[in-house]
């Protein structure tokens, strides 16, 4: 299973004059692989998209067309199910809430990440494997054990149904993963950077904010990214801790279902317009995200 | 890296632990406050000592829901893990193939998890989802809301569709760090394909599998959202894993006193797993810098 092109580059001519026979084996394989090396992702994509594709083929339908007939694209083509929803406040005022908490969770974890993740990766101090092993817990925490003690405290603080409550409650997981990847990252810049820095004078907010945060500017977005999308994904808690004013759009979905029979159109146009923001932003990350999910640590 | 012994670290790393204390520990110690409470309504409250834990661990529904997220973690690690490496390893490694195959494989992990849910509820469906009729029109007999075995079947490859792209893309940013040379010297010692797996590529994959074991064990037993929007924990309680069923309890059913009873005992378990997952990885790790 290696790699074609990989296979191809590593055939050097003093192997090719001692190796003939086997060489035009490996060849053979070679352009098997390479069909077949197509085919799996290939086919792993069509598996992914088809689920997708029917969503958003249903979101171009009328509700007679999606009960009535079963078609493999829109015969009826429509734009009414799109228009509900940038038409009526409740629909849309749920993207404006998902936004402004996911927007507001991510900037909170980063800012309070950074420092923390700068002194696991460059100092040793009391308590400092706990510390980490602690924050790890909380990633692992099922949201189901604090949604109602979370319910509790926002209510006693009056934070409840407020973007602040929803972004807060997200850094329970946000915060540690977002100190995990930064702090991979930031080991992979050598501590001589530091040393230099200091002997030239740099106080450390200087340093840390001029040279430091330019050389993780890769860590930074990937874990902006990924607090943006743990916090996006989430319905649980988002769910428990806001009423009408803050409501993200997921769970105006699932409200919006069980009243007064299906709008299967309107439902499947709002699921497909939960997709695109996420769909964009992994295109600008795209060359980092396998670094990332791998918490810098390749 | 060598790194100095520092104690001032402890105000950076400050604002993290307010944050954290008064998101995480708080809430817990109001776990630990009802669970060892009975309450009548009013506000008024008893000490009931341990009795919430000793029902719990007596009962069957308790056991159920925890061995049912049991084999639904071991399936979805025993579809998921070796699916992805062999993902991973026919991923184009160069060319305008990868950022094509990264983005559209990304895709399902940034997908709200009730929309998935809702993605395959209707998918799936016999009158209106195309999986569902054209299973249908096989000739196969498949109802997700009626049949356990189809509803397990629909929520296991919902979790395939919905998290093998997390090992697809571990297991590629694995292999991507493995340098060419390696790759030459196996073919100068006439390696086969499999001895190149084997020797080369798997020990190279071997810290980011731990991670993507990890991620994955624990997300899967924590699923909630994914399957109560498809099947709602049924047929029966055949789909009830542990979050759906302690959701059920505490805002259900507002039976606060076993609910949090449960919560800590749940909490125990993915700690116990998650420190023997750390200790395997920071293990590992070192031995890998030495």
């Amino acid at each position: 299973m290696t790699d074609p092109d990989m296979t191809a580059g590593m055939v050097t001519p003093g192997a090719a004059t001692i190796a003939q026979p086997r060489q035009a084996a490996a060849l053979n394989r070679t352009r098997s692989s390479v069909r077949l090396g197509w085919l799996v992702p290939t086919l792993y994509i069509i598996f992914l998209l088809l689920p997708i594709y029917w969503l958003i083929n249903m979101s171009f339908k009328t509700n007679q067309e999606i009960t009535g007939a079963f078609t493999l694209w829109p015969r009826d083509f429509t734009l009414r199910n799109y228009t509900v929803i940038f038409t009526d406040p409740s629909w849309y005022s749920g993207y404006i809430n998902s936004i402004i908490y996911v927007v507001m969770n991510t900037v909170i974890s980063l800012l309070v990440a950074l420092p923390a993740a700068y002194a696991f990766s460059r100092y040793r101090f009391v308590g400092d494997k706990h510390l980490f092993f602690w924050l790890l817990t909380n990633r692992m925490a099922p949201p189901a054990v604090f949604a109602l003690p979370f319910f509790q405290l926002y209510s006693a603080f009056g934070l409840i149904d407020t973007h602040l409550a929803v972004a807060l409650a997200h850094c329970l997981f946000n915060v540690p993963l977002a100190v995990w990847i930064l702090e991979g990252f930031m080991s992979g810049v050598p501590k001589e950077v530091d040393e230099t820095a200091y002997i030239d004078g740099y106080s450390f907010p200087l340093f840390f904010v001029r040279i430091f945060m330019p050389l993780i500017a890769s860590g930074i977005g990937v874990a902006a990214f990924f607090c943006f999308m743990f916090s996006w994904v989430e319905l649980l808690l988002a769910r428990t801790l806001t009423t009408t004013d803050a409501k993200p759009i997921s769970a105006i979905m699932t409200r919006t279902v069980s009243a007064s029979g299906l709008d299967w159109g309107v439902l499947a146009a709002a699921g497909v317009l939960t997709i695109i923001p996420g769909a964009l932003v992994i295109y600008f990350v795209r060359n980092y995200i396998a670094k990332g999910f791998a918490l810098g640590r390749v | 890296m060598d790194k100095t012994w520092n104690n001032n670290a402890w105000f950076l790393v400050l604002p993290v632990l307010v944050l954290v204390a008064f998101s995480a520990i708080i809430p817990l110690m109001t776990v630990v406050n009802y669970s060892v409470q009975d309450t009548f309504g009013n506000n008024e409250f008893f000490w009931a000592g341990l009795d919430w834990f000793e029902d719990t661990l007596h009962s069957e529904r308790f056991w159920a829901a925890l061995w049912r997220n049991l084999l639904f973690s071991a399936i979805i690690l025993a579809i998921q893990i070796p699916l992805g490496i062999f993902i991973a390893l026919n991923m184009p490694k160069r060319g305008w193939g990868v950022p094509v195959c990264l983005v559209l494989m990304a895709l399902p992990l940034l997908i709200p998890w009730n929309v998935v849910g809702t993605i395959w509820q209707v998918f799936g469906r016999v009158d209106i989802g195309l999986l569902g009729r054209t299973l249908a029109a096989m000739g196969i007999d498949y109802n997700y809301v009626q049949d356990p075995l189809d509803a397990w079947i629909t929520v296991v490859v919902m979790d395939v569709w919905h998290w093998t792209s997390l090992v697809v893309l571990l297991c590629y940013a694995g292999l991507a760090s493995i340098p060419d040379a390696y790759y030459q010297a196996a073919r100068i010692d006439g390696a086969s394909r499999w001895s190149v797996f084997r020797f080369i590529q798997l020990p190279k994959m071997q810290r980011v599998l731990l991670i993507a074991v990890l991620l994955r064990f624990m997300d899967s037993f924590m699923i909630y959202t994914e399957p109560f929007v498809v099947t709602g924990g049924g047929p029966g309680n055949e789909t009830t894993f542990l979050s759906i069923d302690l959701v059920k309890m505490a805002i259900g059913q507002f039976d606060v006193g076993p609910a949090a009873a449960m919560s800590l005992i749940y909490f125990l378990i993915v700690l116990l797993l998650s420190w023997v997952f750390y200790t395997v990885m920071t293990n590992y790790g070192q031995g890998d810098e030495r």
